[in-house]
């Protein structure tokens, strides 16, 4: 003690205090969430599993609880999101590359990239009502998997965008001067150095970003509203999709109904959980690759 | 002069700008073939940006500007029907920090083949160029392991056996030794010294032995008051470092300043 002299007022004990009672709220607010979700996760596993059997995956809509599936919704799912990517992957990394690689830095490209970020901020479901008057409407496709299809394209491509550019940002600029001073031109230097480099963050970013659109149940809603589908939907079939059938379950009255949604909910977080987890073991994959 | 004696870069009033700073002032410098030509000088006084200026790389800078011409083989280097990729396939360049591509040893040496649409026999290529390299007899078993598992000296020759792979007639080299130790920096010296029977060397080095060691040639440069490097300069190597017409040359090489 002989160390503090006068000058210092050290009331350790109170700063013990304090420093506990902060390490307590942020423990709490830590566990806010997880409890929360660990509750949720329960309730819904508690009411959806005694429901979610083989029956259940194959079996299309029904006005009869025991005898109602989520196949129709699941294909739905899986084909729209098929579409999606497709549509994404192709527009997003190109829009990527460009703006890395080949943009001028100025205004204009400042303009550009400011509002990619801005979209990415826009509700889901102001996407819907713009499929709905562009994709459904002006084009006529009517209210079909396509128009659904385009509709989460535009929802995630400022999401693509941006985790491309991400990607295309963090390889090293040696390997580009290395690749154009063997007299590569631009696009060789892209393919052989750049994309290569860059693929694990791309597929890991579109594939979150994807995932995001999967549990997308409001532009959806707005473009293929909710109907009664008995059929795997192709591209230019009315659908549904989880999140709606969900919603089309917690809905209705009956007890038996509200179950079905739990189990559906279940089935969605499978698909959720499984997308993610390709995203992640695709980022280790790259990390111990970049560390040898 | 015969096409043997003539040389192979004249530089012609050269200066550089990046936007309105100007890195370069109104150079003039013959570059002899087959020779190493070493660039000297303190810290900042462009003489990695000269480097540059001779494969058109200072391009990839936005803001970078030329003025005055480096002629290659008697053409205006800079010469609007010149194409940049095609000048560096015959103008390779060695980095400062080795930077292999993250592929394979066997991929490394056969991308600049590929790019340039080599069509002989790309094995035999790619076994050529690392021997050229010193290189063949340390990585002909795992031709397919990442070059990143390769220790620095041995990335950066296998970065000058990608070089050489495209048959360049010059090969450019920024500071190619300072990121490595002093063993492999003998072996790239020892390297450097072999190839300029059938190549002709740019080297630029902050480091006066290596200049000594290695070149036939060196060019001094310095920074000017106005912050533009500029030639002070430039002669046998011999001469530039026992007899120096200039006094700043002769306090730069004896250490008195750096």
């Amino acid at each position: 003690m002989a160390l503090y002299n006068s000058r210092f007022n050290p009331r350790l004990a109170r700063r013990k205090t304090v420093g506990g009672i902060f390490y307590g709220v942020f423990l709490a607010a830590v566990m806010v969430g997880i409890i929360g979700l660990a509750v949720l996760l329960a309730q819904t596993l508690i009411e959806g599993l005694p429901w979610l059997d083989f029956g259940f995956l194959t079996s299309y809509m029904s006005r009869h609880p025991e005898l109602a599936g989520v196949k129709a919704a699941v294909m739905g799912t899986l084909i729209t999101i098929a579409f999606t990517a497709i549509f994404t992957v192709p527009i997003g990394v190109g829009a990527a590359i460009y703006l890395e690689e080949y943009a001028p830095k100025n205004r204009l490209t400042q303009i550009i990239e400011v509002n990619i970020s801005n979209l990415a901020g826009v509700p889901s479901v102001v996407y819907g009502l713009l499929g709905l008057g562009v994709f459904v409407q002006l084009m006529s496709l009517g209210k079909v998997v396509l128009a659904g299809a385009l509709t989460l394209t535009l929802l995630v491509l400022p999401i693509v965008i941006l985790a491309s550019r991400e990607a295309i940002r963090a390889v090293p600029n040696e390997y580009r001067l290395g690749a154009f001073a063997l007299g590569a031109d631009q696009w060789q230097v892209i393919k052989g150095t750049v994309l290569p480099s860059a693929l694990p963050g791309i597929l890991t970013g579109t594939i979150l970003a994807l995932s995001r659109a999967v549990g997308e149940a409001a532009p959806l809603l707005v473009i293929s509203g909710l109907v009664y589908v008995t059929f795997v939907p192709g591209p230019l079939d009315r659908f549904t999709v989880l999140p709606l059938q969900i919603f089309t379950w917690v809905g209705r009255p009956q007890e038996e109904f509200r179950s079905l949604a739990a189990a559906g909910i279940i089935v969605l977080l499978i698909i959720l959980l499984s997308m993610n987890a390709v995203a992640v073991l695709l980022r280790n994959k790259y990390q111990t690759r970049s560390e040898d | 002069m015969t096409e043997q004696t003539a040389p192979i870069f004249r530089v012609n009033e050269l200066s550089l700008f990046y936007d309105e700073f100007k890195a370069l002032k109104e150079i003039n410098m013959e570059i002899r073939r087959y020779s190493i030509t070493a660039l000297i000088g303190p810290s900042g006084c462009g003489k990695s940006s000269l480097l540059r200026c001779f494969n058109r790389m200072n391009e990839l800078i936005p803001s970078a500007r030329i003025d005055g011409q480096i002629l290659f083989e008697g053409t205006d280097l800079y010469d609007d029907d010149v194409d940049a990729t095609e000048i560096r396939s015959r103008i390779g360049m060695v980095f400062q920090r080795p930077n292999p591509f993250p592929k394979s040893i066997y991929d490394n040496v056969a991308f600049g083949l590929k790019v340039n649409g080599y069509m002989g026999d790309m094995d035999e290529a790619v076994e050529r160029s690392l021997r050229q390299a010193a290189l063949w007899e340390e990585v002909k078993d795992r031709l397919r392991a990442s070059a990143l598992e390769l220790s620095g000296g041995q990335q950066q020759r296998l970065c000058i056996a990608r070089a050489l792979a495209v048959e360049p007639e010059v090969i450019l080299m920024d500071e190619p030794a300072s990121a490595l130790d002093p063993i492999a920096t003998l072996a790239i010296e020892e390297l450097v010294r072999e190839l300029s029977q059938h190549y002709t060397i740019v080297i630029v080095t902050h480091n006066m032995q290596q200049a000594a060691r290695v070149s036939d040639e060196t060019a001094f440069l310095m920074v000017g008051d106005d912050r533009a490097g500029y030639l002070v300069e430039h002669g046998d190597t011999n001469q530039i470092f026992t007899t120096p017409k200039h006094e700043r040359t002769e306090a730069y090489i004896t250490g008195r300043f750096s």
